[in-house]
């Protein structure tokens, strides 16, 4: 055993090992060799390549992608049609954000403020294991909840809630024939598979205010309602953004959701999905799908003067 | 410990709620997986019944999806663990702008919404002709699985004392030597849990996969072409189940692998 340590650190492991350890820039250049060949090429390349096609443009009479530099592409997506696209996906993003904001609050008030370790411990893993596990299946889920012959409407004839539902379905533009055919359906399961991301965040930014903090504001002689409006939620904020940035982005880009639950109204990811597929245009795709890029860009920017990157 | 503030009961309730929430769908699951109606979701089911498990058993597609998916996931954990370990020891110990922009660009294919990163692979394949196959789906899957061993590593590294790795330099073992002996038994179990992130979210994942999958079906593929034209809506049940077992678990033993430090950091994703 001896030996052979021996053996290896005079041999050519140890002259490598040796001469990485004079030379540290050489070391770093090879763990970082693979990594950023891998993001950089693959990724970035890719990314790079999206760029590209969208100033390419796809020829009407030959169904063919001309490789030409050309703004005509975008030119096709500014339309009223598109537009409305846009309109309804963002609007959709943003209530989705904000209802996410006030269901995920109490939960994460409660993990940060009033569970004990253990209990703590649970309910971590509870808002995680959503987060990382069967997208697909939990929407799913709610295919079979909002079913017009599913479970909801079971229990509404029961405890006669009826004329409540028929009331939301009969609604303009959010109604529908059934909930998993309308936007309220939509918007449900958005709400739902998006929540954990905004628990986590909102748990954490609550659990860095020091206790003493609430105390001293109890000392000055303020109500536990103020301290809460005028001490926790200020400090809150900046969880409340990063979690914004995820719920927000999410709903932008996901085209499975109103796919599967909602009307035939589509989302930008539907018509991403639609160009680059079935009407074989990936130029439109491409450009498309740099609408939400750069909505991103604007919110992000946005966020960072909120204070949101620091509670990511 | 410091003592908790006494919690309201209307508190207590509403958190309860919101988790109930976020776990009791998940339930319907299960229960229609054992319904004997196989054309609608009609409640409550009108019987129970095991028939759905071996429907699902016999069906060569669920096991063709299945071999697919567990052989992209097994690809892109690989690629994963070396990619994410490597980018994790570079930026270890400095404290250069570098490290920034690596942790940028690691996290950034999970943080920009899916259809942007399956797009922007699937137009790279169109510009450079590379046909779909088994690869084209891993290459995917591995961009965005860098990150979770990335933050998994880079997390146990910053807990691992350099007087550790100095003592076994001065007692004679060369890099590879404290590599092997010293770093990676104690990196190992965030390796571990790194892996098992990286596989789940692997075998989950559709959003990506519709781009760089052609005809190709993966099992969440599979599911999402039988939500979308349903045959035998129980059967998709059952295989629904199986995918939250094959998930939950590795992201149970990954909880528990790294839970001193709280690692595995949900913003992360």
């Amino acid at each position: 055993m001896v030996a052979a340590g021996h053996e290896a650190s005079g041999g050519l492991g140890g002259r490598v090992s040796t001469f990485l350890y004079r030379h540290p820039a050489v070391l770093m250049a090879l763990l970082l060799a693979p990594p950023l060949a891998w993001l950089g090429v693959v990724y970035f390349g890719s990314l790079a390549a999206l760029l590209l096609q969208s100033f390419y443009h796809l020829d009407d009479f030959s169904g063919v992608v001309v490789r030409e530099f050309t703004f005509a592409t975008y030119g096709e997506l500014v339309s009223a049609a598109n537009i409305a696209v846009v309109v309804r996906t963002v609007s959709m993003a943003a209530v989705v954000t904000v209802a996410a904001a006030l269901v995920a609050f109490p939960l994460a008030y409660f993990m940060a403020r009033h569970a004990g370790p253990r209990l703590k411990a649970l309910l971590y893993l509870g808002v995680m294991l959503p987060l990382w596990s069967s997208y697909l299946v939990r929407v799913y889920a709610w295919k079979l909840i909002l079913a017009k012959e599913g479970v909801i409407t079971w229990a509404c004839e029961r405890l006669g809630l009826m004329p409540a539902l028929d009331w939301i379905l009969g609604l303009p533009v959010i109604g529908g024939p059934s909930l998993s055919t309308s936007y309220v359906g939509t918007f449900l399961v958005f709400l739902y598979v998006w929540l954990p991301y905004m628990v986590l965040p909102i748990q954490a930014a609550l659990e860095r205010v020091p206790a003493s903090m609430v105390e001293a504001s109890g000392d000055l002689g303020a109500r536990p309602g103020q301290t809460f409006r005028h001490v926790l939620l200020p400090l809150a904020l900046p969880g409340v953004v990063a979690g914004s940035i995820f719920t927000f982005s999410l709903t932008l880009g996901d085209y499975i959701i109103p796919n599967i639950v909602g009307n035939s109204r589509p989302f930008i990811g539907q018509i991403v999905l639609a160009q680059q597929g079935t009407a074989g245009n990936i130029p439109m795709a491409a450009a498309f799908s740099v609408v939400p890029i750069v909505i991103m860009g604007f919110y992000l920017w946005g966020a960072r003067r909120l204070g949101g990157f620091n509670a990511l | 410990m410091r003592s908790r503030p006494q919690t309201p009961v209307g508190l207590g309730l509403l958190a309860g709620g919101v988790l109930l929430f976020l776990h009791l769908p998940l339930l319907f699951i299960f229960l229609y997986a054992f319904s004997t109606e196989d054309r609608t979701f009609v409640f409550p089911p009108p019987g129970l019944t095991l028939h759905w498990f071996s429907v699902a058993w016999e069906r060569e597609d669920v096991w063709a999806a299945l071999s697919l998916s567990v052989r992209c996931a097994a690809l892109a954990t690989a690629a994963a663990l070396v990619l994410g370990t490597l980018a994790a020891a570079a930026t270890w110990r400095t404290r250069w702008f570098g490290r920034e922009v690596i942790s940028l660009m690691v996290i950034l294919p999970i943080a920009l919404p899916g259809i942007v990163t399956g797009i922007a692979i699937r137009t790279a394949f169109s510009l450079t002709e590379i046909d779909f196959s088994l690869w084209t789906i891993v290459v995917g899957h591995a961009t965005f699985c860098v990150v979770t061993v990335y933050n998994n590593v880079a997390a146990r590294l910053r807990r691992t004392p350099t007087s550790l790795i100095e003592a076994s330099m001065d007692l004679g073992a060369n890099g590879f030597q404290t590599f092997r002996h010293v770093i990676l038994p104690n990196i190992a179990t965030a390796l571990l849990a790194g892996g098992m992130l990286a596989f789940a979210l692997s075998f989950d994942e559709v959003i990506v996969t519709t781009f760089t999958a052609g005809q190709q079906q993966t099992l969440p593929i599979w599911m999402l072409s039988e939500l979308i034209r349903p045959r035998q809506r129980p059967v998709t049940n059952v295989v629904a189940i199986f995918v939250i077992a094959v998930t939950t678990l590795p992201i149970l033993v990954a909880y528990y692998l790294t839970r001193e430090g709280q690692e595995v950091s949900g913003s992360g994703r």
